[in-house]
C-alpha cells in the first residue's frame, strides 16, 4: 500500500440510477475506515460508456476496471485491491464472445476497438472541477484559435472536413464560413442539446461528463463568427447536464474564459442555458430558436436560413453537443491531425450509442467508416442471449433498419443515406430475431406521428394514416395494395414536408419494406407474424403429448381460460385467451405452442 | 423594376424580381392551389399544397415561399407534383367531416373546390378522425374545429390585430389545433369578435352564425362598403339575397382595425319592423313625431324645393 490511486466512478445519470451514489459515499467510508485516505481519492465523474455493465469503476493507476459493482462489493475491492494490490476477480468484465476477463479498461475489447477523443475526457475526468479539464489540455484549443484570425479558424474547421454530428452531416467550417459572412454586428451561436432520438445519449454523455470540451467549442466557433452571445438548449429531461453545465460555466466565468476580454484577446462572450419543454421537433433549428425566443417550438420555412435571420432575426450557427465537443480537438491539434480519422467524405469520430439487444449497452466512439459489424460485434459484444442478429436502426426514427446483409457497410454518412438509413445523432438500436419489423416500423412512425408538430399538412397528416396502415397491418387486417399507398404516402411526406422531422419520419417504413418485405407481406397474406410479436395474429394451444396436467398453466393464466383435469392434457380456449404468454412462460414442458 | 426571366411549364415569363414562384404563376394565369396562402399576412408555407417542381431543387418546394431566380424551371402540372397534391388533399379530406350537403361554406369552400379539381373523394384513407367539441357558446361565431385544416391564416389575421392574439396552435401531431389561451370556449376568451378569422378561414371550421341559414355562397351577391356606424370607415362586404340584406363579411388585418358589433350585426335594423322613418322630437316630456324639416329647423324649406323639383 504505497502508491497514489484514484478510483473513477462513473456518476452518469445510467449509473447513478443503479446505485452510484451508494458506491461513492461506501468508498469513501471504507477508505477511512482503513485509514488510506492521504493516498486514495475517489473521483465521481461522468459516463465511461459502459452502461450495461454499470455502476462501473476504474482504478488509477492500473486501469482496472470493475463492473456492476454493488455497495456490498467496496469492503472487498478495498480491502483486496487498494490494500493488498490484487485483483477483485469476480468483478472483472468477462468479454461475452471470448469468455475471457478484461483486467484493464483498455484491454477490453469493447474499449480496445474504439478512437475516443471526443469521449476522451469522459469518465476520467471530474465534470464538476474546471482545473481538471485544464490539466487535461482543456482550453488549449482556444488559446491557439485566439492565435489566428476568425477567418483562419474557419478554413482550418473546413479543412478538417468536420460535419454536424446532429443528424444531416453539414459541413460545419461551411456553415460557420456562411454566418462569419453574413452581415450584421450581433451574432449568436447555439449548442442544440436537445437529444432526442430514442436510443440516443450521446449528447448527454459528452455534457455530463465533460462540459467544458462543449463550451470551448462554442468559444472558439463564436470567436470565429463573430458571435458574442450563446445559448445551450438542453432538453428539460437531462437535469444532471444542465447542472454540469451551470457549474462549468461558472467556473468557466470566474476563470475567465467566460466574460470579457477572453484571454487577453479582446475577445467578449457570454453563454446561457436554456431548458427545453419536452418537444422532439425543438431539436429543428428553426423550432429550437422560436423556443429560445419563447414561441411554440414549430419550424418555420427557409430562407432565410438561420445564418441569415436566426434568433432573434440575427445571424445565428446552430451546432450539436457533438460537433461543438469535436471542434477544441482540431484547434488543438491541427486539421491535418483530425483528417487521418474516418473515409473521404466523412472525418473525425462518430461516438454511437448502443441500444437494444445488444450485450454492451453504451457509449462507443469510433473513426468514421468503421463497420456496422466491428461496431455491433466487437465492441458491443454481439446479441444477447445468443440470438440471431435480425437488424439494426440507425438513425432514430428519422433513420433506417439495416439487415444483416449490410453489416459490412461502413459507417459513414454518404454509404448510409444510399443504404436508405442515415447516421443521424449515431443511436444504434439493435434488434434480434423476436423483433417484428412491422411493428418497429409502426413504434418508430408513433414516435414521428406523436412528436409532429402540426404545421404542414403532410407530416401531420400523412404519418397518422401511414401508422393506421401498419396498425391495421399487424392486426391482420392489411391488403397488399397497402404497402403501394405505404410508399406513394413516404414519398409525398418526404418530398413535400417543411423540415426535417417529416423529410425523414417515413424512412424506418421505407427501409423496412426493402429490406422486410416478405416480413409484411406474412402478415397481411398468411396473418402470421413470424417473430410472434403482433398478439392478434397468435394463437395458442396446449401439445396433448407433452402436457402432463400440472395445472400451472391454468393457475398462472389471468382470464382463466385454460382447463382441464389433474394429470390430463390441457385446453385453451382461444376464444377467451388474451395471448399474454404467461403459460407458455411458465410451462416446465414446452408443451405450450405459439403459432 | 428589375426584370427576372424563368420557364413554367415550358412556358417563358418574365416577372419582377422579389416576385415567388406562386405570385409569377398567377401573374401568368398559370393555377396554383393554396390554402394557407394569405398576400397581406407573413408566408406560412405550411398546406404544402402550392408545391411545384424546379430543376435543381430538393423535394418539392412550396411556390408561395420560394423565390423566383434567372434561368429557374418551373414545372406545375407534371405527374408528380399532382400525385402530390392530391395526396396532401386525400389526407386533409380523411380527416374531415365531409358534411357539405349541410355546410354553410359550401360554394365558397376552398378544400371542396380542390377536391372537386383533383377528384378527391375522401375515400382512399380510412382510419381515426377528430371529434372535438363544437363551439357554439357566442352569438358570433361558430367554431368547428373539426373542418379546420391548420392553415393557421385564422391565428396570423389575430396576431396582426394590436392587442388581440386570442388563438394560437395547442398541442402536437394529430391532436393539433387552434386553441385560445387554456383552450376555452370564444366566449371565455379575450375574443372581441372582429370577425376577421372568419372571413380569412378558407374552410367551414369558422362561420358567422348571423349567417347561417339565410343562403347559399352561389345565392348572395356582394358589395363592398364602409361603415357609416362612426367615424373609423372600416370596409366590410354586405351580402344580400334577393335585394335583401342577409350580413356583411369582415376585411381581413391589412385593412385597418377590425369591424365592431355596430357594423356587422348593424345591419339587421335595417328589417326592424320597429324601424320609423320620422324623427321624434321631445315636447314637454312627450315623444311627438315631426317632419324632417320641422327636425331640422329648416321650416318649410323642403316643401319649397320639392314644389319647384314637380
Amino acid at each position: 500500500m504505497a502508491e497514489n490511486k484514484r478510483i473513477l466512478v462513473c456518476a452518469g445519470t445510467g449509473c447513478a440510477s443503479s446505485g452510484a451514489h451508494k458506491i461513492i459515499d461506501v468508498l469513501q467510508e471504507e477508505i477511512v475506515r482503513q485509514g488510506i485516505q492521504d493516498s486514495v481519492s475517489v473521483v465521481p465523474t461522468g459516463c465511461h460508456g459502459f452502461c450495461e455493465q454499470g455502476p462501473t469503476l476504474i482504478i488509477e493507476p492500473q486501469q482496472t476496471l470493475y463492473t456492476q459493482v454493488k455497495s456490498e462489493d467496496i469492503p472487498e475491492i478495498v480491502a483486496q485491491d487498494l490494500m493488498e494490490g490484487k485483483l477483485v476477480e469476480r468483478l472483472l468484465y468477462i468479454d461475452p464472445l471470448t469468455q475471457k476477463p478484461a483486467t484493464t479498461f483498455a484491454n477490453s475489447n469493447f474499449f480496445a476497438k474504439q478512437v475516443r477523443f471526443v469521449l476522451k475526457n469522459c469518465g476520467f475526468i471530474d465534470p464538476e472541477k474546471i482545473q481538471d479539464y485544464v490539466d487535461n489540455d482543456g482550453y488549449k484549443g482556444l488559446a491557439n484559435a485566439l492565435k489566428m484570425s476568425p477567418d483562419e479558424v474557419v478554413e482550418e474547421v473546413k479543412k478538417a472536413g468536420l460535419r454536424g454530428r446532429g443528424g444531416a452531416g453539414f459541413p460545419t467550417g461551411l456553415k460557420w464560413g456562411f454566418c462569419r459572412n453574413s452581415p450584421g454586428n450581433k451574432k449568436y451561436v447555439i449548442c442544440n442539446a436537445d437529444e432526442g432520438d430514442p436510443g440516443a445519449f450521446m449528447d448527454r454523455g459528452v455534457l455530463e461528463g465533460d462540459p467544458h470540451s462543449v463550451i470551448e467549442g462554442m468559444l472558439i466557433g463564436a470567436y470565429a463568427i463573430g458571435a458574442d452571445e450563446g445559448y445551450v438548449y438542453c432538453r428539460a429531461e437531462y437535469p444532471l447536464a444542465i447542472k454540469h453545465m451551470e457549474i462549468a460555466i461558472a467556473q468557466a466565468e470566474e476563470a475567465g474564459y467566460l466574460g470579457d476580454n477572453i484571454m487577453n484577446s479582446g475577445f467578449n462572450f457570454r453563454l446561457r442555458i436554456r431548458a427545453g419543454a419536452g418537444a422532439f421537433v425543438c431539436g429543428e433549428e428553426t423550432a429550437l430558436m422560436a423556443s429560445i425566443e419563447g414561441r411554440r417550438g414549430m419550424p418555420n420555412v427557409r430562407p432565410p436560413f438561420p445564418a441569415q435571420s436566426g434568433l432573434w432575426g440575427k445571424p445565428t450557427n446552430i451546432n450539436n453537443v457533438e460537433t461543438w465537443s469535436s471542434v477544441p480537438h482540431i484547434l488543438k491539434n491541427g486539421a491535418d491531425w483530425y483528417t487521418q480519422y474516418g473515409t473521404e467524405k466523412s472525418k473525425g469520430t462518430k461516438i454511437f450509442a448502443l441500444t437494444g439487444k445488444i450485450n454492451n449497452t453504451g457509449l462507443v466512439e469510433v473513426p468514421m467508416g468503421t463497420t456496422l459489424r466491428d461496431i455491433l460485434f466487437d465492441i458491443g459484444g454481439g446479441i444477447q442471449n445468443g440470438k440471431a442478429f435480425k437488424a439494426v436502426q440507425i438513425g432514430g426514427p428519422s433513420g433506417g433498419c439495416l439487415p444483416d446483409s449490410m453489416l459490412d457497410l461502413q459507417v459513414d454518412y454518404d454509404t448510409l443515406t444510399k443504404a436508405g438509413a442515415m447516421v443521424g445523432s449515431g443511436g444504434l438500436v439493435v434488434m434480434d430475431e423476436t423483433t417484428c419489423m412491422v411493428d418497429i416500423a409502426r413504434f418508430f412512425l408513433d414516435f414521428s406521428q406523436k412528436e409532429s408538430c402540426g404545421k404542414c399538412t403532410p407530416c401531420r397528416e400523412g404519418n397518422k394514416r401511414m401508422w393506421d396502415i401498419l396498425d391495421r397491418i399487424t392486426k391482420g387486417e392489411g391488403k397488399l395494395e397497402d404497402l403501394d399507398t405505404l410508399e406513394n404516402l413516404a414519398l409525398v411526406i418526404k418530398e413535400t414536408s417543411l423540415c426535417g422531422l417529416g423529410q425523414n419520419s417515413p424512412n424506418p417504413v421505407l427501409a423496412t419494406l426493402k429490406y422486410f418485405r416478405d416480413e409484411f407481406e406474412a402478415h397481411i397474406l398468411d396473418h402470421k407474424c413470424p417473430a410472434h410479436v403482433c398478439t392478434a395474429l397468435l394463437t395458442y394451444s396446449i401439445d396433448e403429448e407433452k402436457c402432463k396436467g400440472c395445472g400451472l398453466c391454468a393457475k398462472n393464466c389471468p382470464v382463466g381460460c385454460i382447463t382441464g383435469e389433474k394429470k390430463e392434457p390441457h385446453k385453451i380456449d382461444a376464444s377467451a385467451c388474451i395471448k399474454c404468454g404467461s403459460c407458455l412462460e411458465k410451462c416446465k414442458f414446452d408443451a405450450v405452442i405459439r403459432l | 423594376m428589375e426584370l427576372l426571366t424563368l420557364t413554367i411549364d415550358g412556358r417563358e415569363v418574365c416577372v419582377p424580381k422579389g416576385t415567388t414562384v406562386l405570385e409569377a404563376c398567377r401573374m401568368n394565369n398559370i393555377p396554383i392551389p393554396t390554402l394557407c396562402h394569405a398576400p397581406e399576412l407573413t408566408a406560412a408555407g405550411a398546406c404544402r399544397l402550392c408545391i411545384v417542381q424546379i430543376e435543381g431543387m430538393r423535394n418539392l418546394p412550396p411556390s408561395c415561399v420560394t423565390q423566383v431566380t434567372p434561368g429557374m424551371k418551373v414545372e406545375t402540372q407534371n405527374p408528380k407534383v399532382l400525385n402530390a397534391r392530391k395526396t396532401i388533399l386525400e389526407l386533409l379530406v380523411a380527416n374531415h367531416p365531409l358534411d357539405c350537403m349541410t355546410c354553410q361554406k359550401l360554394g365558397n369552400c376552398s378544400l371542396a373546390e380542390y377536391a372537386y379539381e383533383y377528384g378527391v373523394t375522401g375515400k382512399k384513407y380510412q382510419g381515426e378522425k377528430r371529434h372535438l367539441p363544437i363551439d357554439d357558446a357566442n352569438p358570433y361565431i361558430l367554431r368547428d374545429l373539426n373542418k379546420c385544416i391548420l392553415c393557421g391564416k385564422c391565428i396570423a389575421t389575430c396576431e396582426a390585430v394590436t392587442e388581440r392574439n386570442v388563438i394560437g396552435f395547442a398541442y402536437r401531431g394529430f391532436s393539433a389545433k387552434v386553441s385560445t389561451f387554456m383552450d376555452t370556449d370564444l366566449k371565455d376568451s379575450s375574443c372581441v369578435y372582429c370577425n376577421r378569422c372568419v372571413a380569412i378561414c378558407p374552410v367551414g371550421a369558422l362561420m358567422d352564425k348571423n349567417m347561417i341559414g339565410k343562403g347559399r355562397a352561389w345565392e348572395l351577391s356582394t358589395e363592398e362598403v364602409t361603415c357609416t356606424f362612426c367615424d373609423s370607415g372600416c370596409k366590410f362586404d354586405i351580402n344580400s339575397k334577393n335585394g335583401k340584406v342577409v350580413g356583411v363579411t369582415a376585411k381581413s388585418a391589412a385593412n385597418g382595425r377590425p369591424l365592431c358589433l355596430k357594423g356587422r350585426i348593424g345591419s339587421d335594423f335595417r328589417y326592424n319592423s320597429d324601424r320609423t322613418e320620422l324623427p321624434f322630437i321631445n315636447q314637454e316630456g312627450e315623444f311627438v313625431q315631426v317632419t324632417w324639416g320641422e327636425f331640422l329647423g329648416l321650416g318649410d324649406i323642403v316643401e319649397k324645393i320639392n314644389s319647384l323639383t314637380k
